[in-house]
């Protein structure tokens, strides 16, 4: 087990990176820790699956360290860094039984078979596969194929890090949560740190600790489920969690105020954009978007019932915002009007938030 | 719900019966036609039974065209799919070099078989030949058009020349459709270059090695055009493999009926083996 630490690292897949936009990953620094459980979301293409071949070592990055408990791996091939990998599709041997693939790395390891035999007993009651051992591993269904592919990774006591690369994909609907259930449960029995990489915001949000948001080659947010809910530092970030993501409007700021299609709003932002800033826009989530006769004068596009609350759609000038309200409250019938929570409204300068 | 009941769609394969029936079972029947009856020309035939089957069956001529036959299969098939797999594994799988090699290995598929023997025979001519001269100028005393051992080579290498890029082509393709997940999987759990091939590759190239197999055995099996263009089937009797024979009887001695005999038995043979090995191979395919 180990924490892993990410110095300044850049990878591009071209020879002769020369702008910006060739690298895959622009610079990323992070630093994970022993025993945490980490999920690295982002809209596909944005580089995870990149970062992650990079931790494993299937790739070495053009620039920058990787290091496993202040140690420099970054030249140090796939077989000697310790780690486990899960893959979007199961990764079995085919012509293996259940327990052969079990064994497989531990046998090319070397390890005694008494001790093969018992960490492969272990680890296949752990992930309920003990009944099927003497089973050829190509005969199970695609989600035991994917404990076998997990089992692989945990059976070895010395795995540094278990990365997960969108391991549930292909599983059905009412596997992958049990599937789920089992990692976290897996990750509280043996401390072990994992990653697990996804483009799906529940997913990540359920695993995780510590959610790590990628967009377009860069970090834009590292933070629990909580913080990145309540303060996105990225309009990215806003858009992408939550459902529906934050409603984002452009806006004016002039001598400190802030206006938005004409309207002064209030933010929890105290600072200001600077002076450059290309694109200044307010951030703001549907929940914290309500009904208030002292607001201004808007228009309902849009009503979608579901269930416990409902999702309203209004427009003002040629703006549309998104709102959520409780299914006790009424809405307005003629010349709604609506108000932002100034405490969760903030100013976001070319993406970025404004504090 | 009851079924409607409308034979009419028959119709629709009436053409697909014809076809075969002119291109296949006619043929056929007529050849089980001679082999149950003796003809002296003019249409008139006596009845023999199976006379022919058992001459044929009993005939030691037939015995060594047929071993010859299965040394000479047995050898190109134990030259050729290692030799292929081998040439696909050390293939580019990505890059300019790859549609080159690709062309280099399709090259020799695009001669004609008569060309191919008629090209061997000049290179391998003891006298003028590059292949046969040079043997000759390190010392060794070569000549396929009197040796038989020199003859067999000759014949083998002939065809692994030939063919072996099939099966390269086919592993290839094989090689290419396994995931990269499964390499890095390999590398993940440690596994040595030779678990990699022993687990993952030869597993995933099995289908289309059964293909290649399949192909390479029936191809080489009632292989014809090139022995004969290359060595006429000599020295001796020594190359004359099962379709020269059966050539040799049919329109050089002209007895169609053993000839037929002979013709039924190799195809069942062939059957007969391919049917054994695609079950063995597909035995423990899943669904």
């Amino acid at each position: 087990m180990a924490k892993i630490s990410l110095e300044k690292v850049k990878h591009s897949y071209l020879a002769q990176p020369a702008e910006p936009e060739d690298y895959a990953l622009k610079q990323i620094d992070a630093e994970w820790q022993d025993g945490g459980a980490y999920a690295l979301l982002g809209p596909s293409g944005c580089g995870k699956t990149t970062l992650l071949n990079i931790i494993s070592g299937l790739l070495v990055p053009s620039l920058g360290r990787v290091l496993f408990n202040d140690t420099d791996v970054t030249k140090i091939p796939t077989t000697d860094r310790h780690i486990a990998q899960v893959f979007q599709f199961p990764v079995v041997y085919d012509t293996m039984s259940v327990f052969d693939n079990l064994a497989f790395p531990l046998r090319n390891r070397g390890i005694a078979e008494a001790k093969v035999q018992e960490r492969v007993q272990e680890i296949a009651g752990m992930l309920d596969l003990e009944h099927s051992l003497r089973r050829r591993a190509s005969g199970l269904t695609v989600d035991g194929k994917q404990k076998i592919s997990l089992g692989r990774g945990l059976v070895r006591d010395d795995v540094n890090v278990i990365m997960f690369d969108e391991p549930l994909t292909v599983i059905d609907p009412h596997l992958k949560w049990q599937l789920r259930s089992k990692l976290k449960e897996l990750h509280k029995r043996l401390g072990l740190t994992m990653i697990y990489v996804t483009h799906d915001q529940t997913e990540a949000l359920t695993f995780a600790d510590q959610v790590v948001v990628m967009y377009d080659g860069t970090v834009v947010q590292a933070g629990t489920p909580v913080e990145l809910f309540e303060h996105p530092n990225h309009t990215f970030v806003g858009h992408f969690i939550g459902s529906p993501g934050m409603n984002i409007l452009p806006c004016e700021v002039e001598n400190g105020t802030v206006r938005c299609a004409g309207h002064t709003v209030q933010t929890a932002s105290s600072g200001r954009p600077r002076a450059d800033a290309r694109k200044t826009e307010i951030g703001v989530r549907p929940e914290f978007v309500r009904f208030d006769d002292h607001g201004f004068p808007v228009e309902i596009v849009k009503v979608d019932d579901l269930g416990r609350y409902r999702i309203v759609e209004v427009r003002y000038a040629d703006q549309r915002v998104k709102m959520i309200v409780n299914e006790d409250l009424a809405i307005p019938s003629e010349t709604p009007r609506i108000s932002f929570d100034p405490a969760a409204t903030r100013i976001y300068a070319d993406g970025w938030v404004v504090n | 719900m009851t079924k409607t009941t409308n034979q009419k769609a028959w119709y629709f394969v009436v053409p697909v019966v014809g076809l075969v029936a002119f291109n296949a079972l006619i043929p056929l029947m007529t050849v089980v036609n001679y082999s149950v009856q003796e003809t002296f020309g003019d249409n008139v035939f006596f009845w023999e039974g199976v006379k022919w089957f058992e001459e044929v069956l009993k005939s030691e001529r037939f015995h060594a065209s047929f071993l010859r036959q299965l040394a000479f299969t047995g050898m190109i098939l134990a030259i050729e799919v290692p030799l292929g797999i081998g040439v696909a594994l050390s293939m580019p799988r990505k890059g300019p070099w790859v549609s080159v090699c690709l062309v280099l290995m399709a090259l020799p598929l695009l001669i004609p078989w008569n060309v191919v023997g008629a090209m061997w025979n000049i290179f391998a001519l003891p006298d003028i030949g590059l292949l046969g001269r040079g043997i000759n100028a390190l010392g060794i005393d070569y000549n396929f058009t009197q040796q038989p051992v020199a003859a067999w080579m000759t014949t083998v290498l002939m065809d692994v020349w030939h063919w072996t890029s099939l099966v390269v082509l086919l592993a290839y393709a094989g090689l290419c459709s396994i995931p990269d997940a499964y390499y890095q999987a390999a590398k993940i759990d440690g596994a040595s270059a030779w678990s990699v091939f022993r687990r993952i590759q030869l597993p995933k190239l099995k289908r289309v090695l059964t293909i290649a197999i399949l192909l390479r055995f029936m191809d080489s099996f009632m292989i014809y055009t090139e022995p004969f263009v290359l060595t006429g089937g000599g020295p001796g009797n020594t190359t004359t493999f099962l379709s020269i024979d059966l050539v040799k009887i049919a329109l050089g001695q002209f007895d169609l009926g053993p000839a037929a005999a002979m013709s039924l038995i190799y195809f069942l043979a062939v059957l007969l083996v391919c049917w054994i090995f695609y079950t063995l191979m597909m035995r423990n395919e899943e669904q």
